[in-house]
């Protein structure tokens, strides 16, 4: 019996090259050791603001590095507080709503405009020590993908089913065992996917606040971003190609090595019973699954450690069952939240005042100009929307009615949507430059590079998931090419569209920050627009104006949202679904 | 009376409103589960069902009165309660054993012992050898199979089950009930009680020993009897259509109160052994029936006795026999001389012999009396072996000597036909076939 067990599915698969395998991992392991010990003794050492950064190609592997390690980092923070904000709003019904608003209200505060305030900060907290600036990088990189993580996995803990909740509960799962054996594996697939998402924003992010000035001063971080930077502002176009290519790479090896192997290995948790048509196959993962190292390593490490925390865990249980509950300790627990969130409320209420105070000294001009330059951000962006839906929703359908062109177009997609439209700024705006367009329409450019792909995304899902039988109907009546767009495709795709334009919206405005003023070969390109004002405030040290414009920008997003998005997602959820 | 093991006293649901008002689900109600019961609750769509199997259970608290195990407040003790879903509710994630092995994960039960008890139930349940695979790999009649394993590896004293059938297609929903039911009487599981949601009227019938019928607006009992019909139940018995009739009568006239039938008293109703003649078992072997019928089946089905003797160039009264048995056991109607096919004997005349032989079994226990007496006796021994004489002093009362001996021959070949049991010669004994079961198991532990 017991023999018959042991030998599970992976191991049943006749291993080739086991030893390469094994050897293969080993080498990973050790060269995983040295990384951390070289970022450990780089972030160590003492703090160099200003870093001079080399354009020689050789430099490129370590600058890269450091990018890739501040992503990692900041991904891995972004996981854990997604995961626990999620949780913490799920479960508790006194702060859900405060929090879900919350989440909402910051996903549309755009990021950017907190990167001198971080850094400075940062730069404060731990002055002795290159951490700081680090730190401070991190964060904001973390700030930029934090929030469709944690939304993601609120909403996955939302719909788990009734009955697998209550499987829970009758056989007394403790918390730990319903969030590994439920709640993680639940929400799994929805994580999966805005990881991708955001750290792909995290790269966006990435390339800005490697290098930026705040009032006198320059900061500059060793990395990918600052490499680019520094090309594009001397002009060197052969740097240009180097650190393109490297970025190019590191996206590839991104997707080949690690999402494609966990998308793959994530097609377990799906829950439905659907057969999915094509599953993403990763050789990576199948090789992995094949190692002895990795297989040890599990059965000496982490399955007697999770023994080890079940155990406990119902051992404490029983003992807790034993006791009778004890209600005093529930009373003192309250008292305690409610004292702590008075005292939050409290610091909360001090710290918007103190803002407000500082916006009085702002004079009525500037007012103005924020207002003018508010209405062409606003004119931009959805004129960058419109461009964006023109060329995607043709595309994204074609794309989603022909399975053999999904099949080479989406990888291709999901590697162009990876690539960081910061780091294709400096190329663009030298070509439209050099045709004689000013940076009010390479604005627009720029901002669809970085939003459009949202929208693609989107429809290709709407199309794919169009009823077969439904286009059939079309067919079979001989609709017109009108009627067939208007009656099948657009209603079918409407909810995906929507969804598509409201992440594409919130992209763009974030964007406007970067795409309307930009340092470029010793001048300083900008346009008129909110997005400009920002930086422009943020280069000079002027917080007043910065607050103002950043609040701004945060209302009317929010204002966008909840005026013209909103319904237009109702109605997509009403009357445009297509399950039975 | 024993000891209820669940008591609901007064408890009721409701919604608050911001309004005054409030929705009731479930009005003030009392019920009780008591050991050694399969209890069924039926009641329309909206009737609070499953809001009444979850208060029971301990997953929901009512919102007034209190739901006692062994008369304690049931918040404040440790219950051993089990559920099995209508969805399944299985983690597809994990594999058919770590699905099992999760509740006993939840105990803080070792490794090595979560592994044996687990594999030990897969193998109750009929799930040898899956497990390893996962749910999606998996018929809906081996999900569920594997929902009861997890329901029962943690040898619940009440198995709660919320239309544990419902989702399954009709036949597998068959089978899989009527292996409930085996493991049931035969004790297999230690389980006291059972207590099952359906709107399945029949299956209310076939499985319960006492049926609750809900009302709703709001909830509320109806009616709460005692079925006292003896198992296996026979659905085209009189008793139970009546039985069936009176609760759907229930169901659909929420106006009136019909009275319970009484079915006890009414000896035509049961099937009380004691009171029933022994049909005379027709001298046919099983295999001669199954020729019989495929002849027929070449005549279209429809012929005259005289004129299948003739063709076959059988002396009619070896026929005979061979007729009179294919009609007891309902594949053959007799009328005046002319015999006709039904769909039941269509049916086993067109199967494959595994086939024949279930379906042979089916209307053996369903016609024969004798035959499922034996069974009957077989199943309920714990040695699961009975001697012939025991048979042979019942039909002495009715048969002549040599007559007795000839029936109950007839019977040992019907029998191990239909692999009801076999028959030890030697000893004069009857026994379960269960021998089977072991032999293909050894089979397995040694290919391993």
């Amino acid at each position: 019996m017991k023999v018959r067990y042991t030998l599970s599915r992976s191991l049943v698969i006749d291993r080739s090259w086991p030893f390469f395998l094994d050897l293969t991992v080993a080498m990973g392991l050790l060269a995983g050791f040295y990384a951390v010990l070289q970022i450990a003794r780089y972030w160590l050492s003492g703090p160099v603001p200003e870093v001079v950064i080399s354009q020689s190609p050789r430099m490129l592997p370590l600058y890269a590095f450091y990018s890739v390690v501040r992503i990692g980092v900041a991904y891995l923070l972004s996981l854990l507080f997604a995961v626990g904000y999620g949780y913490v709003a799920a479960y508790h019904r006194r702060v859900e709503t405060l929090m879900i608003a919350t989440l909402d209200i910051l996903q549309s505060i755009p990021v950017l405009s907190f990167l001198p305030g971080v850094m400075l900060a940062m730069m404060s907290l731990i002055p002795s020590r290159q951490l700081g600036i680090e730190f401070g990088a991190i964060l904001l990189i973390f700030t930029g993908q934090v929030w469709n993580m944690a939304f993601s996995f609120y909403t996955s803990l939302k719909s788990i089913p009734r009955e697998l909740h209550e499987a829970c509960t009758i056989n007394r799962f403790s918390r730990w065992q319903r969030f590994w054996q439920l709640e993680l594996p639940y929400s799994t697939i929805g994580l999966v996917w805005n990881s991708m998402v955001s750290v792909a924003g995290g790269w966006f992010f990435l390339m800005v606040c490697e290098m930026f000035p705040v009032g006198n001063r320059n900061f500059r971080l060793p990395g990918l971003g600052s490499y680019l930077q520094t090309a594009a502002s001397t002009g060197n176009s052969l740097a240009m190609i180097y650190g393109l290519s490297t970025m190019i790479a590191i996206i590839v090896l991104t997707d080949q090595l690690i999402w494609r192997p966990i998308i793959d290995w994530s097609d377990k948790f799906k829950f439905e019973n659907v057969e999915a048509a094509e599953r993403v196959t990763s050789p990576v993962l199948a090789a992995l699954r094949q190692s002895n190292v990795l297989g040890i390593l599990h059965q000496r490490t982490f399955a007697p450690f999770s023994e080890y925390i079940y155990h406990l865990i119902s051992r404490r249980q029983q003992r807790h069952e034993a006791e009778d509950k004890v209600e005093k300790s529930k009373m003192s627990s309250t008292v305690i939240a409610v004292i702590f969130a008075v005292l939050i409320a409290g610091l909360i209420c001090f710290a918007a005042f103190k803002a407000i105070l500082l916006l009085r000294h702002i004079p009525g001009s500037d007012f103005g100009n924020l207002l003018a330059g508010a209405g062409a951000t606003f004119f931009r962006v959805n004129v960058s929307l419109l461009f964006a839906a023109a060329w995607t929703i043709p595309a994204g359908v074609a794309i989603g009615f022909n399975p053999k062109l999904a099949r080479i177009a989406q990888p291709l997609a999901q590697i162009a949507a990876s690539f960081p439209a910061t780091a294709l700024f400096p190329v663009i705006l030298l070509a439209l430059m050099k045709l004689g367009a000013g940076l009010g329409i390479g604005s627009i450019v720029l901002m669809m590079l970085g939003t459009q792909w949202y929208i693609l995304f989107n429809v290709i899902a709407g199309a794919m998931a169009i009823p077969s039988d439904l286009r059939e109907v079309a067919r079979l009546f001989h609709f017109t090419s009108m009627q067939r767009w208007t009656t099948v495709i657009l209603p079918g795709i409407f909810p995906f569209l929507i969804t598509g334009l409201v992440t594409a919206s919130g992209g763009a405005w974030n964007a406007s920050i970067i795409a309307e003023y930009f340092h470029l070969k010793d001048q300083t390109l900008h346009t008129l627009g909110l997005g400009a004002q920002i930086s422009a405030a943020s280069d000079s040290g002027n917080f007043p104006v910065l607050l103002l414009a950043t609040i701004i920008m945060a209302l009317m997003v929010v204002t966008i949202n909840r005026l013209v998005w909103r319904p237009l997602y109702k109605l997509a959820e009403t009357k445009y679904r297509l399950e039975g | 009376m024993t000891e209820a093991i669940i008591r609901a006293q007064q408890v009721e649901k409701f919604y608050a409103q911001p309004s005054e008002n409030r929705i009731q689900v479930i009005a003030p109600t009392d019920l009780s589960i008591a050991p050694g019961e399969i209890v069924a609750l039926l009641g329309p769509s909206g009737s609070g069902k499953s809001t009444l199997l979850r208060m029971l259970s301990g997953l929901s608290k009512p919102s007034g009165g209190k739901v006692f195990w062994h008369e304690k407040p049931i918040d404040t003790v440790q219950i051993h309660v089990s559920i099995v879903f209508q969805s399944f509710a299985l983690f597809p994630w994990l594999t058919v054993l770590e699905n099992v092995e999760a509740p006993l994960k939840a105990k803080g039960i070792e490794a090595e012992e979560r592994r044996a008890r687990s594999l030990k139930i897969l193998d109750t349940v009929g799930l040898d050898g899956f497990a390893a695979a996962y749910p999606k790999e998996l018929s809906g009649g081996m999900r569920q199979r594997v929902g009861f394993a997890r329901a029962l590896v943690v040898e619940p004293e009440v198995l709660f089950m919320d239309e544990p059938f419902s989702a399954l297609d009709v036949l597998t929903a068959e089978n899989l009930r009527s292996e409930l039911l085996e493991l049931w009487q035969k004790k297999t599981i230690p389980t006291q009680a059972i207590f099952i949601v359906t709107h399945n009227i029949e299956e209310a019938v076939l499985l319960a020993d006492r049926i609750i019928v809900l009302g709703r607006n709001p909830g509320h009992v109806r009616t709460d009897f005692k079925v006292g019909l003896p198992q296996p139940r026979d659905r085209k018995s009189a008793a139970f259509t009546k039985l069936v009739d009176y609760i759907y009568t229930v169901l659909t006239r929420p106006d009136v109160t019909p009275d319970v039938p009484r079915l006890h008293t009414d000896g035509r109703h049961v099937r009380d052994q004691r009171q029933m003649r022994y049909e005379m078992l027709p001298h046919a072997r099983p295999g001669g029936i199954a020729g019989l019928l495929e002849i027929i089946i070449d005549f279209s089905g429809h012929t005259d006795v005289y004129r299948l003797a003739d063709e076959l160039a059988f002396e009619i009264d070896d026929l005979l026999p061979i007729v009179d048995a294919a009609q007891l056991l309902g594949f053959l109607m007799v009328e005046e001389g002319d015999v006709s096919i039904t769909p039941a004997g269509r049916e086993y005349a067109e199967s494959e012999i595994l086939k024949q032989k279930e379906l042979f079994r089916a209307a053996a226990t369903e016609h024969v009396l004798l035959l499922r007496q034996i069974n009957r006796a077989l199943n309920n021994k714990t040695d699961h072996t009975v001697p012939e004489e025991f048979f042979l002093d019942m039909l002495d009362e009715q048969f002549s000597e040599e007559e007795t001996q000839r029936q109950l021959e007839t019977a040992i070949n019907w029998g191990r036909y239909a692999e009801l049991f076999d028959f030890d010669a030697a000893r004069r004994r009857f026994i379960l076939p269960e021998t089977e079961e072991t032999a293909a198991s050894i089979q397995e532990s040694s290919e391993s």
